[in-house]
């Protein structure tokens, strides 16, 4: 194939860049295709809209239990925390924890006993036990993964176990009173 | 020679048999092809206008026709009446949306957001039918693509090059104001039937329901509405909403259209250029012709 | 062509490779050094566009179904919602169902290509045969794809098709409610059509292997029909020669398609499928897509349900048998006068038919529809007749000597070819 074309020395640059260019064009054309095939992966325009923010009233919960609900298709858990709870999980040295966090920055101020994390584990996206009155609660009144066995503190943060971070806080804010606006 | 001769006379079959185009079109009255900022390669829509038509579409259309595939979010987004986010979230909450059911079971009512759909006026079909007459008035999210009328030949050759795919809208607003009241001689109609110029058949359940004056437009700086407030001007205006309701992507599809044009039109002027020199010699060097 | 390889392995893994998994041979084998006749023209190029839209349609069609749902109540939504809400949903809704118009343009002028140049006849018989089967394959597969929108016209495009089945004596009725999946066209109808929508491309996918497999087997036909004599006179490597002109082929046909996605893309649709299916209300006009309009015009231009039918089905199937119909050696139609102004007529004759199936089924339509599908198999008993006393031109003696012009008719050229003097003989 060598010798198919390139008879004279010029004429063998202008097939160069002639190739060189028509190969660009072709790998340019190849990866405006991609555009649209990987963009539609991407959540569509509806399911983005529909993660506006949610309203919620806390009062209803009464003291030690906890709530779960959806947002944006994620879980989240609510929990009204008891006296013991809060001050178990602000006694703990900061920096030992294996993701360090004061529980203050984890909490509203003025709404301390109200804890609000995505529920599910940093690990592998398992649902950790601790909501339910009969639940296990780990090792630390918290959570317990099942699934790998992470032990979460009474303020969702990761104590022992194979899940690195501690769970999330989704973006949230109170309103008046006991209601909150997530989102 | 000869074969020329065979294939002009199978033509010309062809074409004895063409003028049995135009009994077909039988008893439909064509709309008359009006002209739309949309239309053509380089179309768009009229931001002002789409934003008319809505107006025209709530304060009349609304009333009794559901757009379930509308939400109110669309409102805002590119290529659209472009209303401001904030316009569309104030909208969007005076409309009171059902939704439930809440921790008592209970279904409740919440303003809009601007991620729900548009209301529909009636809960379904059968109330919808029970409000007017028997009929249904049909969801009004794609119609401006769910209705056309036979092009004939050679017509819809010429409008692959011409781009005329507004039969829809022209259709749509041509009804509009279509009524003729009274009716033509010999026409007689039962309660709740109107008579259309533009409908095939002529009769329609839906009432004329566009009037000179009946919406107001924004007005300019003068103090004067910026375009004629006639029925004649609402019918285009919400007739270009619903086009564009049923076509949200037009304007991105155009503009996409025009530049993957352009890209092929240079890929393959490079790729001819690239064939010639291939196969200018044959693999030994002797020309290929 | 197959046999000798001329696939030098030149690295070590390519060697290591070689002796356990030939692969890289048989991609140089029959996409590089694979020999291509030299005087091919563009009409050949066709093979490579479908091959292209076989592989677009799988591709946009695997992305759709990422969002839509098969189900009588949200199937309309869920296609609307990929127009409206999905991130370039429209170009891909659009790119598919244009697609299945642009697949069957090509394959019909890669059909009448093979028609024109006799590309059905030995040794391509199996070939033609198993484009054939594709062909019947992709028609299934167009018309249960038209039914997933559930718009009016796929709910009663599919009642009418598959009430088709009905016209079968006995067993009718029954075939037809296994193919609904209840008393009427409903949700069991779209599952089963939409798990066979899905299927069916692969199976095409595989058909064309072979047919691709045949294909260089025997090498391809060309433009004189004259078989190739000497390798390195009469061909040229497919790679670049026939990959270059292929591509640029490819994207000329892509122009066109992207006019119509982007420009135009309902052009090709029908108005009614932006309705939901009703099943009480049947449009005014019921029409298959286009490229079924010559065998729906078949379908009822026979006034009988059954006979229809099988005029139908007929007017595929007679196409299988053409290697053994045609009775002429000579393959192009370029060096066959009479056999040649019967191609074009059966062409407009088939356009005719589109024509026709797209008019109403009332008065002269029907008539002429009658006409135009007696004269459609009429092309195949023609076509039997006139290979028996057709005087065929010279042909070549060779791809070579067409191409660079030596030798042009004369008692020699006719003397170095045998096929050609064969009909000859018999006149």
């Amino acid at each position: 194939m060598a010798n198919a074309t390139d008879t004279k020395p010029t004429e063998s640059t202008r097939r160069d860049f002639l190739m060189l260019a028509t190969g660009a064009a072709g790998v340019v054309g190849l990866g405006a295709v991609v555009v649209p095939l990987v963009s539609q992966l991407a959540p569509d325009a509806q399911t983005v809209a529909a993660g506006a923010p949610i309203d919620l009233d806390l009062a209803p919960i009464a003291e030690g239990q906890a709530i779960k609900l959806f947002w944006r298709g994620k879980l989240i858990f609510v929990r009204h925390r008891t006296k013991k709870e809060i001050d178990e999980a602000r006694a703990v040295n900061v920096a030992s924890l294996p993701d360090p966090q004061a529980d203050q920055a984890r909490v509203k101020e003025g709404h301390e006993q109200f804890l609000v994390v995505y529920g599910n584990c940093t690990h592998l996206g398992c649902v950790p036990l601790g909501n339910n009155p009969g639940d296990p609660k780990g090792d630390f009144d918290g959570w317990f993964c099942p699934c790998h066995g992470s032990h979460y503190d009474s303020s969702g943060r990761i104590r022992r176990g194979p899940a690195p971070l501690n769970l999330p806080i989704p973006p949230y804010a109170f309103t008046e009173g006991t209601k909150i606006r997530i989102g | 020679m000869s074969t020329l001769s065979f294939r002009s006379a199978a033509f010309g079959l062809l074409l004895a048999a063409l003028p049995l185009t135009a009994q077909a079109a039988g008893e439909r009255v064509i709309p008359p092809e009006l002209s739309w900022s949309f239309s053509g390669p380089f179309g768009k829509f009229d931001r002002a206008q789409l934003q008319r038509g809505y107006k025209v579409y709530k304060e009349v259309c609304a009333n009794c026709h559901s757009a379930s595939l509308l939400k109110f979010r669309n409102l805002s987004q590119p290529g659209g009446p472009e209303f401001s986010a904030g316009q569309v979230t104030a909208l969007a909450a005076t409309y009171q949306i059902k939704d439930g059911p809440n921790d008592a079971g209970e279904m409740f009512e919440r303003p809009g957001r601007a991620a729900d759909a548009f209301p529909a006026p009636f809960p379904n079909e059968q109330a919808a039918r029970a409000a007017n007459g028997g009929a249904y008035p049909p969801d009004l999210s794609v119609l401006a693509k769910a209705r056309t009328y036979e092009r004939g030949f050679p017509r819809f050759v010429f409008d692959i090059f011409t781009q005329y795919q507004e039969q829809g809208p022209d259709y749509i607003a041509a009804l509009l104001t279509g009524y003729k009241d009274p009716p033509p001689e010999g026409v007689t109609l039962l309660p709740g039937q109107y008579y259309n110029t533009y409908m095939p058949g002529h009769l329609i359940a839906m009432p004329n329901v566009l009037n000179d004056g009946q919406v107001e437009f924004p007005k300019g700086p003068d103090g004067q509405p910026q375009v004629p407030e006639t029925a004649q001007q609402y019918a285009k205006d919400v007739t270009a909403f619903l086009m564009w309701a049923a076509e949200p992507h037009l304007e991105a599809r155009k503009r996409i259209g025009l530049q993957v044009m352009l890209f092929l039109l240079i890929f393959g002027g490079l790729l001819y250029y690239t064939k010639k020199k291939v196969w200018s010699r044959m693999p030994d060097g002797t020309p290929v012709h | 062509m197959s046999g000798h390889s001329s696939y030098v392995p030149k690295t070590g893994f390519e060697r290591w490779l070689d002796a356990r998994l030939p692969i890289i041979r048989l991609a140089h084998d029959s996409a590089v050094s694979y020999p291509v006749p030299r005087n091919l023209n563009y009409f050949w190029t066709f093979g490579g566009i479908l091959m292209f839209m076989l592989v677009a349609q799988i591709v946009t069609g695997i992305i759709l179904v990422m969002h839509y749902t098969p189900h009588a109540t949200m199937a309309f939504n869920s296609v609307e919602h990929i127009m409206r809400d999905v991130n370039y949903g429209w170009l891909l809704r659009y790119l598919h169902s244009n697609g299945a118009s642009m697949f069957f343009l090509a394959v019909y002028i890669h059909i009448f290509r093979g028609l024109y140049y006799g590309s059905y006849k030995a040794p391509r018989e199996v070939l033609w045969i198993l484009g054939v089967v594709i062909l019947l394959l992709m028609m299934a597969t167009a018309f249960m794809g038209y039914v997933l929108p559930w718009g009016q016209m796929s709910f009663w495009g599919a009642t009418v098709i598959t009430s088709l089945f009905s016209a079968l004596p006995i067993v009718g009725e029954t075939i037809v409610t296994f193919l609904w999946g209840g008393f009427s066209v409903d949700n069991p109808t779209l599952n089963r059509f939409f798990s066979l929508h899905y299927l069916l491309p692969f199976m095409i996918f595989g058909v064309v292997i072979l047919h691709v497999w045949a294909l260089h087997h025997v090498g391809q036909n060309n433009p004189t029909g004259v078989e190739v004599k000497n390798v390195a006179k009469d061909t040229v490597p497919f790679t670049p020669y026939a990959t270059v002109k292929d591509l640029f082929a490819m994207v000329c046909f892509i122009f066109v398609f992207a006019y119509f996605v982007f420009y135009t893309p309902n052009f090709m649709g029908h108005a009614d499928n932006y309705i939901p299916a009703n099943p009480a209300v049947t449009p005014a006009h019921i029409v298959p897509e286009w490229y079924f309009l010559p065998f729906y015009a078949i379908l009822r231009a026979v006034p009988d349900k059954l006979g229809g039918v099988i005029a139908m089905g007929a007017a595929i199937v007679v196409l299988a048998f053409l290697p053994w119909i045609d009775s002429s050696k000579v393959k192009s139609m370029s060096y066959r006068p009479i056999a040649r102004q019967l191609f074009w007529a059966f062409v407009v004759v088939c356009i005719g038919l589109g024509w026709l199936g797209a008019m109403p089924a009332e008065g002269g339509y029907v008539i002429a529809s009658q006409i135009f599908t007696v004269l459609y198999f009429g092309y195949f008993v023609a076509l039997f007749v006139v290979g028996l006393f057709e005087r065929p031109k010279a042909l070549p003696n060779s791809i070579a000597d067409s191409v660079l012009g030596t030798l042009q008719g004369g008692s020699g050229a006719r003397m170095g070819t045998a096929v050609a003097a064969e009909p000859n003989a018999k006149g």
